[in-house]
Order: structure tokens, then C-alpha cells, then sequence
């Protein structure tokens, strides 16, 4: 089981912050793929992955990334902090 | 060194007073203060979305990189979430070292990676509609000369 975390317009799209998922991909890119094809606000929220970011467990990381051993996803817009 | 993530406000002026001083060793301080901005006039409120526990965690990266780039006495980092009105404090740093130099440099360094590696989201309300904010390239272009 993995936890996936959405924050900004990533959660507004997809319409919650946060659910945990069966999953048997293997990288960020093979999640996102499996849940683009679950429903449309799914694929609304990942049309475009170079507008988002990824974090596994709490660190930054990319969507060629392993997802072996992870017990936390989050998508989110780049962050406006400051 | 001290890291705060709050929702409440902070008196930005007590946070000061005595910050980094007292020391033999400390002959410079600088401070920041970043507040709600209203370019439109027309803006309700901020609405600062986080990540908890990230957050944390990344600003504790960046002040440790600080210091082992910087020689430092203290540190101060003070960043707000949720609903805030325009005009008041959103996040401080401070920082305090032998000479400015080191000062100056690393309050920047800290503040041009709170901008884009902390897990930080603003979403600027206003009567005709809500838009978040979004990052600009000059954002990581800043990340680029440390």
C-alpha cells in the first residue's frame, strides 16, 4: 500500500488531498500512468507533468524514479514559498 | 538555530530584539520580513497551503547547507500557513555572523530556496475569483548562482 498526497490545484483537481492505493508500478511515471486511466480528473491533473513535482517520502525527486521501498507520493505545482 | 511553521502571527519586531546578539563573536545581523502583497487592491486574503512534516524537513536541508556554507552564529526561519490578509508578516529569516558578508549571503541563500524548495503554495483570493500563484523561472534562475 502507498500513500498518494495531491496539494494546490493538483488536490482541487483531483478533488482530495490524499488516498492510499494498491498499486504494482514501479516508477512515478507508471503510477501516474495508472491513475490517468482511472477517471478523467485524473488525467485533467496529469495532462501535463512538467507543470508538477514529485516527492517520495518527503523528499524531492522525479518521475523516472523507483518507487521500491516508498510509503509516500505527493504531487504538487512548483512551489511558491516566501 | 530555530525553525518555526506556524498559522499564527508572529511579531516580527520581538523576534528581533536580542536575536543573534549578546555574543562575543557576532558583529553583523540581517533581517528579512516578506508580507502580503495587493498589486490589484482588490485581494481578500492569502491562502498558504503546506506540507507538513516536508516542510519541516526541507527548511532544516537548507538552514544545515547555510551553515556549513556561512559561518554562522544563529539562525531564525519563520514561515506562516493558511488564511492571511494583506499587509501581514508571511515568513522571516534572520541571520547572525561575525561580519555582514556571511549575513547577507546566507539570508538570501535561505530566502531564494524558501521560495522554490520548500513546500509552500499561495493561492491569492480576491473578489472576482481565487488564482494560485505560480512560480516564474526567475524563481530557479535564483537557485543558480549558490
Amino acid at each position: 500500500m502507498i500513500d498518494i498526497l495531491y496539494f494546490a490545484w493538483v488536490r482541487e483537481r483531483i478533488g482530495l488531498p490524499k488516498e492510499r492505493l494498491e498499486t504494482d508500478a514501479a516508477t512515478v511515471a507508471a503510477l501516474v500512468e495508472e491513475l490517468k486511466s482511472r477517471e478523467d480528473r485524473y488525467a485533467v491533473a496529469f495532462a501535463d507533468t512538467s507543470a508538477l513535482r514529485v516527492a517520495l517520502d518527503q523528499e524531492l525527486s522525479d518521475f523516472s524514479a523507483s518507487l521500491v521501498g516508498v510509503r509516500e507520493v505527493a504531487f504538487f505545482p512548483p512551489m511558491t514559498g516566501g | 538555530m530555530s525553525v518555526r511553521v506556524q498559522s499564527e502571527p508572529f511579531d516580527f519586531g520581538a523576534e528581533c530584539a536580542g536575536f543573534g546578539q549578546g555574543g562575543k563573536n557576532v558583529g553583523a545581523v540581517v533581517t528579512f520580513l516578506g508580507v502580503v502583497r495587493d498589486d490589484s487592491g482588490t485581494l481578500n486574503r492569502m491562502e498558504i497551503e503546506h506540507y507538513p512534516g516536508m516542510t519541516e524537513k526541507a527548511i532544516a536541508a537548507m538552514v544545515n547547507e547555510a551553515r556549513n556554507r556561512w559561518s554562522l552564529a544563529d539562525i531564525l526561519v519563520i514561515h506562516r500557513h493558511g488564511s492571511l490578509k494583506p499587509g501581514e508578516p508571511i515568513m522571516m529569516v534572520a541571520t547572525a555572523a561575525r561580519h555582514r558578508v556571511a549575513a547577507f549571503e546566507a539570508a538570501e541563500f535561505l530566502m531564494d530556496y524558501l521560495k522554490s524548495r520548500a513546500p509552500f503554495w499561495k493561492k491569492e483570493v480576491a473578489a472576482d475569483g481565487a488564482e494560485w500563484v505560480a512560480a516564474t523561472d526567475n524563481d530557479e534562475i535564483a537557485l543558480k548562482r549558490w
